[in-house]
C-alpha cells in the first residue's frame, strides 16, 4: 500500500512538475501583455519601468524558475488587472464553485441513481426507453444553450427562479456559501441542474449497463434461491456492486464538473473561478491564467488520488490487494 | 409410505427468444423421495440446470414455465404465487449452484450474506442469527467459523467458498436441496470431501437432494436413482446401479462408456459422434437419432417412455435389453 | 445482431443481387429509422450550410441590406423593405434565419473541418504508435493519457489562453482536444491488425513502410475510425459553439451560431427569446442528428456487437 502511495504520489508530482512548464511557457511565450496593460500614450521610460516591474524582461527560463519559486512559496503573481496576487483571486472565488460544482454532484447521483436503477431492472418498459432518449438528448444538449433556456423559462417567462448571480451568502468556516441560505439556494437552483445535465446522463447510463450486468451474476441468482425479498435483492445485492464503479467515475468526473463549470458560471454570472478565467482570458491576465491551470491540475490529480483510496475503501478485493503489496 | 418430497409431472419450460422457442425442459417427470438423491445426468445443454431452476421458481425471460405440475409435498410450485415461493426459496427447498466463485456476493461479509438468509425466514434477532450461521459453518468444517463470518468471500478458497454456499443452503435445514454441479469446479480431494459430508448431512436431516452433474461417477458414488437428461428430456431413469450397470438407453451406454477407467485400459475410449442438436427447431422423432447407432426408421417418430423392467424406465425404441433378449 | 444475421440468411437466396460488404453495411444501418431520420435532417443540415449564400433571403453581413429599425423584431413580423423576417431579427436588424443559415456554415466548416485535421493527425500518430511500439508508441500513448485525463474544455480553454481569440486558433484548438481520440481508436484497432497474417505477408514482400501503414493497415482500422469521427463531428460543433458563446472563439465579423446564441443572450432577459433561441435550435437539430448517425454507425460497424 505504502510502495504503491509513494508511486502514486511521484507520480502525480511529475504530471504537475510537466504541466507548470507547458502552462507557463503556453502562456509567456505567446502574446505580449505590454501591449495590453500598460497604455499606449506611456513613453519608453514608462514602458521599460513597468517591464522591469513585472519582470517581462527577463529570459524565458529564468522567469520560470522565478515562477516556480514563487509557486513553491504559494505566490503565484499579481494580477495585472486587479493588482492582488493571483492565488487569493482565485482562492476567494473557489468556494462558489466548488458549491456549485459539489451541488451539480449531488442532484446527478440523486436524480440520476433512481432512474439508472429503473432503467436497468425493467429495460424493456416505455419508461425506461423516455430516461434513455432524455440521456441521450441530456449528452448532446450544449450546456450552455441550456443554461440559456432554463433563464428563459424560469427566471423570463415564470419567474420563479434568479437568473445571476450567487444571492446571500451564509460563513461557514470562514467562508461565504450560498447554499446555506433560502435565498442563496434558489440563486444555486438553476446553474446546478445545468452543471448536473451531463453528469445525470452519465449516471444513468453507468447505472443501467451496471444493473443489467451484475442482475445476470450468479450471486444475484443465488441471493434470490435464498429466499430474499426483491428489495433486499436489488437494493444491497446489486446496488453495493454498482455503487462501486458508479462513485468512481462520478468522484472522477469531480474534476470535469469544476472545468465545466466555466461555462455555467459565465451563463448564470455565478462569480466563481469558472468566470474568472473566462475574464482574464479576455485581458491576456496570465498570472491569473497560469495560477487557475495550475490550480485545476493540481485538484484534479488531488480528485484522482482521493478517488484511488476511495475506490480501495468501497471494493473489499482492491482492499486486500493493496494490504499485500 | 409418506408422500415424496418432490413430484415433478410432465415439466416443459420454454424460452421465446426471438430466434424462436426453446424447449429446453420438455415432458420431464421425476420424483425424489424423502431422504433420496436423485442423480440428474446429461451433458451440458440438455436442460438439467433448467429443471432445478424450474422447480425453485428462478427461470428468467424469455424462459418461462409452459406446463406440467412441480408437487413440492403435495403443493404445485408452478401454480403458486412469487411470495409463497419465496418464502420456500432458500428455506424449505435450497439450491447450490456450481461456480463457487460466482455464487457469494463479492462486496458483501459473509456474515452479511448468512444472517440475510436466516432473517429472511426467520423472526429471530440477530445475534440468534449469527449463532445459527456461525453453527452452520461448523457443521460443514469450516474451521474459526467465528473468525470467518467476517471475511469476505475473497478471502476463501473455491472449496471453502462451496462449503460457505452450502452452508447458506442448509440454514433452514431444508426439505430439499437441488445443487447444480456443486462440485465440478472443485479439486478432486475436495470434491471428495464435499460429497461425503452432503451424503452424511442428507442421511442424518433427512433432505432430499437432485444432484444436478454430467459426471457419471459423482452420481455413482452419492444417488440412489438416476435420471438422464438428453435434449431437454428424460431418456432413462432408474435405480442408479441398475442403471449404470446395465443401462438400457444408447445414450446412457454412450455416456458411461466414454468414462475412462482402470479396467478399460489400453481399450480405446468409446465416444458418442456427434453434437448435442441444437433446441431451437428440433426435429421430430427421436432427438439422439442422428448419432444412435441403433437408429431405425422408427426413430423419426417420437419414442414415449416407458416401464421397461420395473423401477426402469426408458424414451426408446430399440432400448439395449430388448435386443439382447431377442439375440438371446 | 441476431437481426443482422436473420437479415443476412434471409438476403442470401435472392442471387439476383450480390451482398457486397457495402451493401449489407447499406442496409443494416437503414434497419433504424431514427438513424436514417438522422441522416436526411444532417443532409439538409450540410445542404443548407453549403448553399447558403444562395438560399438565405438576405445576407446577413451586408451592412447595405440591414436596417437598424428593423432591429429586434419577433418572428413572422414584415420589415421595413416588406420583407417577412420569419424567424425575427437580432438587435442590427440582421434576419435571424439567414444569421442561422450563414451560422451553420461557419460551424460545420470549424467542426468539420477540426475534425478531419485531428483525425489524420490523429490517426497517423495511433498507427505510427501501433506499429513502431517500442519507446515511439509508449511516448505517444503517455501523450494520450495526460490529455485525455483532462476535460476537452479545459485544453481548448488552455490553448486559447496560449494563442488568443481567433477562428484559426479555434480550429487548433479542436484539433488539439480532438487527436488523441483517433489515436487511441486507431492504436488500439492497429495493434489488433498488425499481427494478421496480411500483415506479415505484406513485410514479407518487402513492401515500404508507408505502404503497408496507409494502403494494408489503415484501411482496415477505418470502421472504428468512422464511428469515433461521426461522434468527434458533433462534439467538435458544440465545444465551437460553446468557446464562442463565451467569446473565446470566432471573431464576431463571422459568428457561428455558438455567437449568434451569445448575441442574444442580453435580450433574452428582456423576453426577446428568439435571437438566442432559433440558433440554438439549430445547433440542437445538427449534434443530435449527427449522434443518431454516429449511433447506429457504431452498432453497425462494430465487430463486438456482431455474432
Amino acid at each position: 500500500m505504502t510502495v504503491y502511495l509513494v508511486r502514486r504520489l511521484l507520480q502525480a508530482l511529475l504530471v504537475v512538475f510537466a504541466m507548470s512548464v507547458i502552462v507557463f511557457v503556453g502562456v509567456y511565450a505567446i502574446g505580449d501583455p505590454v501591449e495590453i496593460l500598460i497604455s499606449p500614450d506611456a513613453d519608453q521610460i514608462e514602458r521599460e519601468r513597468a517591464v522591469q516591474s513585472l519582470g517581462l524582461d527577463l529570459p524565458l527560463w529564468h522567469q520560470y524558475l522565478v515562477f516556480l519559486g514563487n509557486a513553491l512559496q504559494g505566490d503565484l503573481g499579481r494580477s495585472f488587472v486587479f493588482n492582488e496576487p493571483a492565488l487569493k483571486l482565485i482562492l476567494q472565488r473557489m468556494p462558489a464553485t466548488l458549491e456549485l460544482a459539489f451541488g451539480a454532484m449531488f442532484i446527478s447521483i440523486v436524480v440520476g441513481l433512481p432512474l439508472g436503477l429503473y432503467a436497468g431492472l425493467r429495460p424493456n418498459s416505455p419508461v425506461s426507453k423516455t430516461i434513455m432518449a432524455g440521456s441521450i438528448l441530456g449528452f448532446s444538449l450544449p450546456t450552455f444553450w441550456v443554461g440559456l433556456m432554463l433563464i428563459m423559462v424560469f427566471a423570463v417567462q415564470l419567474g420563479w427562479l434568479p437568473s445571476t448571480g450567487r444571492g446571500e451568502t451564509a460563513t461557514f468556516l470562514g467562508v461565504q456559501w450560498s447554499f446555506l441560505t433560502l435565498n442563496g439556494l434558489s440563486h444555486m437552483a438553476m446553474p446546478a441542474i445545468n452543471l448536473a445535465l451531463f453528469k445525470i446522463s452519465l449516471v444513468i447510463r453507468l447505472t443501467r449497463a451496471g444493473v443489467r450486468e451484475t442482475m445476470l451474476m450468479d450471486y444475484v441468482k443465488f441471493a434470490r434461491a435464498k429466499g430474499l425479498s426483491p428489495a433486499r435483492v436489488t437494493f444491497v445485492h446489486v446496488f453495493k456492486n454498482i455503487l462501486i464503479p458508479v462513485v468512481t467515475v462520478v468522484g472522477l468526473e469531480l474534476g470535469s464538473t469544476i472545468a465545466f463549470s466555466v461555462v455555467t458560471e459565465s451563463v448564470f454570472a455565478w462569480p466563481g473561478m469558472g468566470k474568472l478565467i473566462i475574464d482574464s482570458i479576455n485581458v491576456l491576465d496570465r498570472p491569473v491564467i497560469v495560477a487557475y491551470l495550475m490550480i485545476i491540475v493540481l485538484m484534479f490529480i488531488t480528485i484522482n488520488l482521493i478517488v484511488d483510496l476511495t475506490y480501495s475503501l468501497l471494493d473489499p478485493r482492491v482492499r486486500l490487494e493493496g494490504k499485500g503489496a | 409410505m409418506a408422500a415424496p418430497t418432490l413430484e415433478v409431472r410432465n415439466l416443459r419450460t420454454h424460452f421465446f427468444t426471438r430466434a424462436g422457442v426453446v424447449k429446453a425442459v420438455d415432458d420431464v417427470s421425476f420424483t425424489v423421495e424423502r431422504g433420496k438423491v436423485l442423480g440428474l445426468v446429461g451433458e451440458s445443454g440438455s436442460g438439467k440446470s433448467v429443471t432445478g431452476f424450474s422447480i425453485i421458481g428462478l427461470v428468467d425471460p424469455p424462459g418461462r414455465v409452459v406446463g406440467g405440475q412441480i408437487l413440492f409435498q403435495g403443493r404445485d410450485l408452478a401454480r403458486i404465487s412469487e411470495e409463497e415461493m419465496r418464502d420456500l426459496r432458500g428455506n424449505r427447498i435450497a439450491m447450490i449452484f456450481q461456480d463457487p466463485m460466482m455464487t457469494l456476493n463479492p462486496v458483501l461479509r459473509v456474515d452479511t450474506q448468512m444472517i440475510e438468509t436466516v432473517l429472511a425466514h426467520k423472526k429471530v434477532s440477530a445475534e440468534e442469527a449469527r449463532q445459527r450461521a456461525r453453527d452452520t459453518l461448523g457443521m460443514v468444517g469450516i474451521p474459526s467459523p467465528d473468525e470467518r463470518l467476517k471475511s469476505y468471500p475473497h478471502q476463501f478458497s473455491g472449496g471453502m467458498r462451496q462449503r460457505v454456499a452450502i452452508a447458506i443452503a442448509l440454514l433452514h435445514e431444508p426439505d430439499l436441496i437441488i445443487a447444480d454441479e456443486p462440485t465440478t469446479a472443485l479439486d478432486v480431494t475436495i470434491q471428495g470431501q464435499i460429497l461425503a459430508e452432503v451424503q452424511k448431512l442428507a442421511a442424518t436431516t433427512g433432505t432430499s437432494l437432485i444432484w444436478i452433474t454430467h459426471d457419471l461417477s459423482v452420481v455413482a458414488g452419492l444417488a440412489d436413482d438416476i435420471a438422464v437428461m438428453y435434449a431437454g428430456r428424460i431418456v432413462e431413469k432408474g435405480d442408479v446401479s441398475a442403471v449404470l450397470d446395465a443401462p438400457l438407453h444408447p445414450y446412457t451406454s454412450g455416456l458411461i462408456g466414454s468414462v475412462p477407467s482402470r479396467n478399460k485400459r489400453g481399450e480405446p475410449l468409446r465416444q458418442i459422434p456427434g453434437m448435442t442438436p441444437s433446441l431451437l427447431n428440433l426435429p421430430p422423432g427421436c432427438a439422439f437419432r442422428s448419432r444412435c447407432p441403433r437408429a431405425a426408421e422408427a426413430c423419426l417418430a417420437e419414442p414415449e417412455i416407458r416401464e421397461l423392467l420395473p423401477g426402469r424406465q426408458v424414451r426408446c425404441f430399440h432400448p439395449l435389453s430388448e435386443t439382447s433378449e431377442q439375440a438371446a | 445482431m441476431s437481426d443482422a444475421t436473420l437479415n443476412g440468411a434471409a438476403a442470401a437466396p435472392r442471387k439476383d443481387r450480390v451482398e457486397t460488404p457495402f451493401r449489407r453495411f447499406v442496409s443494416e444501418f437503414m434497419e433504424s429509422r431514427i438513424a436514417v431520420l438522422g441522416l436526411i435532417v444532417f443532409t439538409i443540415i450540410a445542404f443548407i450550410a453549403i448553399f447558403a449564400p444562395w438560399i438565405a433571403p438576405q445576407n446577413p453581413y451586408d451592412l447595405a441590406q440591414l436596417d437598424i429599425m428593423d432591429g429586434r423584431m419577433e418572428p413572422g413580423t414584415v420589415g421595413g423593405a416588406g420583407f417577412t423576417f420569419w424567424l425575427g431579427t437580432d438587435d442590427q436588424g440582421r434576419d435571424m434565419l439567414s444569421g442561422i443559415m450563414y451560422g451553420l456554415r461557419i460551424s460545420l466548416t470549424v467542426g468539420a473541418g477540426s475534425a478531419l485535421i485531428a483525425c489524420i493527425v490523429g490517426a497517423s500518430l495511433g498507427l505510427l504508435a501501433a506499429y513502431a511500439g517500442g519507446r515511439t508508441d509508449s511516448v505517444i500513448m503517455r501523450v494520450v493519457d495526460l490529455q485525455l485525463s483532462f476535460p476537452s474544455i479545459l485544453v481548448a480553454l488552455m490553448i486559447l489562453a496560449f494563442l488568443g481569440k481567433g477562428i484559426m486558433n479555434v480550429v487548433i484548438a479542436l484539433v488539439i482536444v480532438e487527436w488523441a481520440y483517433y489515436a487511441r481508436t486507431v492504436r488500439g484497432t492497429a495493434l489488433v491488425e498488425r499481427r494478421r497474417e496480411y500483415i506479415e505477408a505484406a513485410q514479407c514482400l518487402a513492401l515500404p513502410t508507408r505502404r503497408i501503414l496507409f494502403r494494408h493497415l489503415l484501411p482496415n482500422c477505418l470502421p472504428p475510425l468512422i464511428v469515433v469521427a461521426t461522434m468527434q463531428v458533433a462534439r467538435a460543433i458544440a465545444l465551437e459553439a460553446t468557446l464562442s458563446f463565451l467569446g473565446l472563439g470566432v471573431p464576431i465579423t463571422e459568428p457561428s451560431l455558438g455567437l449568434l446564441i451569445a448575441n442574444g443572450y442580453e435580450y433574452m432577459l428582456s423576453g426577446k427569446y428568439w435571437i438566442s433561441f432559433y440558433p440554438g435550435i439549430a445547433l440542437l437539430i445538427t449534434i443530435v442528428s449527427i449522434n443518431l448517425v454516429g449511433d447506429q454507425l457504431r452498432d453497425v460497424l462494430n465487430p463486438r456487437l456482431k455474432k
